[in-house]
């Protein structure tokens, strides 16, 4: 089997007995990279000197028989919104494009001290606002399934990466579906950890409240191990939960055993606004959970119909705050000649930021100003509490709850661009997660007739994605859909 | 049918935000943001009079840290990334009010 | 001729930094003095990515402040996002507290001229992270400095209550002392470590309709001096615009001026606006503080003796002049060290005046706080005690006290080797006092004759005595002595 078609816990655990080294790896990884990457374009930036560097080191430490860390000699990728002390942060910004960060976010210390390789920084939506990518201030990507489609956002980059086998893992982040809806565009494992299981310090800030980093790998097992590394409290995250109140699993433990009379709750009246396809593979998958005994009880979840209204102005009025500080002062872009100290904020901005960020921008600056704060923001936090009551009814009875992903597999490039609400709402089926800040996952579940991917979701109770994951495996254990590649790719 | 929001209140909204628009971008911006807030209006079709905002998802309360020192960057690493600089000082065009923003 | 009184209404903002090690909301060192741009992290450069985390010392100075100004401290408070774009804030927003502040509905009194207090009532006091600083020394460019950007502050809004700039600067000051005593910031103004804003308008009766002037805030006020004459200015200007112009107030309007400490103006910065529009919402990157009852109640324990109270206890108590009793509490360790000395069993007057009149200005001249300059309070005591028992005298005392700053040796060594003790015994005096008055009959003879001579034959015998004991004698007893002897 060639290298890059070993899951990244098959690889590490190979290259920890010295069966492969992680040199072969990154070196495997990196010529693919030449190949594929003119066309697919995941990434922003790749470190090829320093990851084989760090490729040889690990090699050496396992053969002097010294420890090394639970991801050692993997090439990884992250997605462009995570500070590193090497190469730029962009945040597919003009704003950033240049920017160095002089810190490493938390998850990226986790992952350096797991001794990951770190293949490169990648693709994404512009300041993670977006559903295709296409928002990428920098650069175009594709989905490697069908290149005249987009690989999903935000994390698009990702998620292509993982799929192109042009790295054996990924970190994204999810605000509003930003993992897991390219996730099944791209036919891999995307998930969504619990708000404050993973720390956010270093992440750049979209929506506060909802943002959170998560895995993006071919299996659910590389998710757990995935998870093994970067969850945990973080004292430089104020949001972070303490891991008295909600203790780290080992999800690797028990990841291959079933759940036992596993509940499943789907919502019929929500699923009825998908694509047919899309229906029909989310029913088909839910059978073979009935093959194993599951129990589908079905719910009605009345208040989710408003989670994107909710959203885009939660989401919306936190970024507007959190993308002030990109001023041309301190960092950043500037803009060249400006009259005034004004001019530097006003046209620096307007020159840099892309359409969507600026949309999103005023939308939060107009829900957030005077007269109109109650309307809208309040309101929509309201809206939001009546929304994670709905999961909490929900939860009583179940032990999770299934639906699609998006409402269509991978839509075609320049489809929706030109209309931002029809792009909001093909997040229909991801957002409420981010609202009430539980856990959730998309793996795998079958194709179209365009040979296009789709994806299952699986959503669990706050703190459970011990759970979660083994109910992923579950399915993945009867299925083959995680195993098929793209067609072009080799 | 009315729009949610004028192209007045656009240019109000981007003086607040710090983004100077050309009049294409204030009049596309303003068809595009009215859909949207048409849209989220939505959310009036529900009764939340008894329901109170949710801005924590989590029930945490209290996270501190103490009083001591840790390490600065240093004013090299502090302006690396400045756009522009004089000395030891970030570099902006002459401010002429300084009543500060406040 | 129409009939025209005014009232003056200031309400004061004031800013008192904290004196905690680190910065609001990362680690940084808070000190100052530091080359530009020393002092700062990717938290309080407002990097991408970058959180906040509570200081909780910082929190705790402000509960304390609370309780001392007679506050409803929340047991439920949280931080808002004050939206502004300005260079000197690196994140364009500044974490503060809106609608649910720390502190709320308490009173601060302070000592009137006459005598009396007047209790200057708190709206609220609120946690806030300070701003870095702009500088236009340059031509056309202005510099930023970050380092004291995230600096805890914390924000006390008045009433109106105030009527006279005196009142304004009593408030001050005692603010000032206040903050100082219970040890959370250095509140020295010139460091900026006190920032004070009036906001000052008039209602002016004129026959008998009340008018109100717009109301005019007042920044970049450095000292109590510029406080004081500025209200001082902007009372007169008001007065003369309106009898000008006739402008009143507005509601909801408010323009600023800055002061100008060189012409002793205040000159217009800002026309009257609209407020700002901060668009003030949660911070969601940091949770609320729930203050529990055995939280609150620690730190009430930690609550000290406040300044003016114990002022006004030791002209009660101590029989001390107000004057006397302003002076000793103008500084917490002073009056503490006073009042050590006083439980050692020094008379509170005697004591007083030692530590006014000399220690004092020895610690002055050292650049020292009194407590500082290595007295021990039983000693101190201890010298007060042999001046009430008329074994020194008191300028003698004084002397002893110098020397005691200087050497740290105690009282009655020191006054042995200087040979500063009296002689007190009314036995040994009277013999030199007859041998006095035998040697100079003519000065015995003018001394009791009455008339003018009198008074200048009795000091000239005394200067006598008191040469013969090389000026130890307690002239005191002398005196009687003489008194006795002349008849």
């Amino acid at each position: 089997m060639a290298v890059q078609e070993l899951s990244a816990k098959e690889l590490r655990d190979k290259i920890a007995v010295r069966k492969i080294s992680s040199v072969a790896a990154t070196e495997a990884i990196f010529e693919r990279i030449e190949q594929l990457e003119p066309v697919i374009g995941a990434y922003i930036s790749t470190f090829k000197e320093q990851a084989l560097a760090k490729a040889q080191q690990v090699d050496a430490k396992i053969a002097g028989g010294e420890s090394v860390g639970q991801l050692a000699g993997v090439p990884v990728a992250i997605k462009d919104i995570m500070c590193t002390t090497f190469g730029a942060t962009t945040c597919a910004s003009k704003i950033l494009e240049n920017f160095h960060a002089p810190y490493n976010a938390t998850v990226v210390e986790k992952l350096l001290a797991a001794d990951v390789v770190i293949v490169g920084k990648t693709n994404m939506d512009e300041f993670a606002m977006g559903s295709s990518t296409e928002n990428s201030g920098l650069k175009r990507t594709v989905n490697p399934w069908d290149t005249n489609r987009v690989p999903g956002g935000s994390s698009g980059g990702s998620a292509a990466a993982v799929t192109a086998r042009l790295c054996f893992a990924a970190l994204g982040s999810d605000t509003g579906g930003s993992i897991r809806q390219p996730a099944s565009f791209c036919s891999v494992v995307g998930l969504k950890p619990t708000y404050g299981r993973v720390s956010r310090f270093g992440l750049v800030a979209y929506g506060s409240s909802l943002d959170q980093i998560g895995p993006i790998t071919r299996t659910v097992a590389d998710s757990a191990l995935m998870l093994n590394v970067i969850a945990g409290h973080d004292p430089a995250d104020s949001t972070s939960v303490d891991e008295k109140i909600a203790p780290v699993s080992d999800y690797l433990e028990k990841l291959d055993e079933p759940i036992e009379k596993l509940r499943i709750a789907i919502v019929p009246q929500f699923n009825s606004g998908a694509d047919e396809q899309v229906q029909k593979a989310l029913s088909e998958a839910i059978e073979v959970y009935g093959s194993l005994g599951a129990e589908i009880i079905e719910v009605d979840m009345s208040y989710l119909d408003y989670a994107i209204a909710a959203y885009y102005v939660i989401a919306t009025a936190e970024a507007s705050s959190n993308l002030a500080r990109y001023d041309g002062v301190h960092y950043g872009y500037r803009t060249e000649n400006p009259k005034d100290y004004i001019e530097v904020y006003s046209k620096s901005r307007a020159e840099a930021f892309g359409k969507e960020v600026k949309r999103r921008i005023m939308l939060g600056t107009y829900a957030l100003s005077s007269g109109y704060y109650d309307a809208y923001y309040l309101k929509a936090l309201r809206v939001r509490n009546l929304i994670r009551g709905d999961f909490v009814k929900a939860f009583e009875k179940c032990d999770c709850i299934m639906m699609p992903v998006s409402p269509t597999p991978a839509f075609k490039i320049g489809e929706k661009i030109d209309d931002p609400l029809t792009m909001y709402l093909s997040d229909i089926y991801t957002i409420a997660a981010n609202l009430a800040g539980i856990p959730a996952i998309s793996v795998p579940c079958g194709f179209d007739e365009n040979n296009l991917p789709i994806g299952l979701q699986i959503l669990a109770p706050a703190f459970a994605e011990d759970k979660l994951l083994r109910i992923a495996r579950m399915f993945e254990a009867q299925t083959d859909w995680h195993k098929k590649k793209p067609p072009f790719i080799d | 049918m009315e729009k949610k929001i004028n192209q007045e209140q656009v240019r109000k909204v981007a003086k607040l935000s710090r983004l100077e628009l050309t009049e294409a971008e204030v009049e596309e911006f303003t068809s595009q943001l009215s859909a949207i807030l048409d849209y989220v209006a939505k959310m009036n079709e529900l009764d939340t009079t008894n329901v109170e905002p949710l801005a924590h998802c989590l029930p945490i309360s209290n996270v501190f840290r103490q009083d001591r020192i840790g390490e600065s960057l240093g004013t090299e690493k502090t302006l690396a990334n400045a756009p522009q600089r004089d000395g030891d000082f970030f570099k902006v065009p002459k401010i002429l009010d300084d009543s500060s923003g406040a | 001729m129409s009939q025209l009184q005014y009232k003056v209404l200031v309400g004061l903002e004031i800013h008192v930094q904290l004196c905690t090690k680190t910065k609001m909301f990362c680690s940084c060192a808070a000190e100052f003095g530091q080359a530009p741009n020393s002092r700062v992290c990717p938290v309080c450069l407002g990097m991408p990515g970058v959180l906040p985390v509570m200081n909780k010392q910082a929190l705790e100075y402000a509960i304390l402040v609370g309780l001392a100004l007679n506050c409803q401290v929340a047991t439920f408070t949280k931080w808002d996002r004050k939206s502004y774009y300005y260079p000197d804030l690196p994140k364009n927003y500044q974490i503060s507290q809106y609608d649910l502040p720390l502190s709320t509905n308490g009173y601060i009194e302070i000592p009137l001229e006459s005598g009396q207090t007047k209790k200057i009532r708190i709206i609220r006091a609120h946690l806030e992270e300070d701003a870095g600083k702009n500088l236009h020394t340059a031509e056309d460019f202005s510099q930023v400095d970050l380092n004291r950007a995230g600096t805890p502050l914390l924000e006390i809004v008045t009433e109106p209550d105030m009527n006279s700039a005196a009142e304004v600067r009593a408030l001050a000051v005692e603010l000032q002392r206040m903050v100082r005593y219970l040890g959370v910031s250095e509140a020295d103004m010139q460091k900026g470590h006190m920032r004070f804003e009036p906001n000052v308008n008039l209602v002016i009766t004129k026959d008998v309709t009340e008018y109100r002037t717009p109301i005019v805030e007042v920044k970049n006020l450095n000292s109590f001096r510029a406080l004081e004459k500025s209200v001082e200015y902007e009372i007169a200007r008001q007065l003369d615009e309106f009898l000008e112009i006739g402008k009143t107030l507005e509601a909801g309007t408010k323009s600023t001026r800055g002061w100008d400490d060189v012409r002793e103006v205040t000159v217009l910065q800002r026309e009257k606006e609209e407020a700002p529009d901060y668009r003030y919402f949660p911070d969601p990157d940091l949770v609320p503080v729930e203050l529990t009852k055995e939280w609150l109640e620690d730190t009430k324990s930690r609550l000290c003796e406040l300044p003016l109270a114990k002022q006004m206890r030791y002209v009660r108590q101590y029989g001390l002049s107000d004057y006397d009793a302003g002076v000793l509490t103008a500084e917490r360790s002073t009056a503490e060290f006073f009042e050590a000395a006083v439980i050692a069993g020094g008379e509170p007057k005697r004591v007083c005046n030692l530590l006014t009149q000399v220690g004092l200005k020895l610690a002055n001249e050292r650049g020292c706080s009194l407590a500082e300059l290595g007295l021990a309070t039983q000693n101190v005591a201890q010298l007060a005690k042999m001046i009430d028992a008329n074994t020194v005298s008191s300028s003698a005392g004084n002397m002893i006290l110098q020397e005691m700053v200087k050497t740290k040796k105690d009282p009655q060594i020191i006054a042995k080797e200087l040979n500063l003790i009296q002689k007190s015994d009314a036995g040994e005096l009277e013999t030199i006092v007859e041998q006095v008055l035998a040697e100079n009959p003519k000065a015995v003879e003018d001394a009791t004759s009455g008339g003018k001579k009198s008074k200048k034959a009795q000091g000239f015998l005394l200067g006598q005595v008191m040469q013969k004991t090389k000026g130890q004698a307690n002239p005191k007893v002398v005196s009687e002595i003489l008194a006795k002897k002349l008849g």
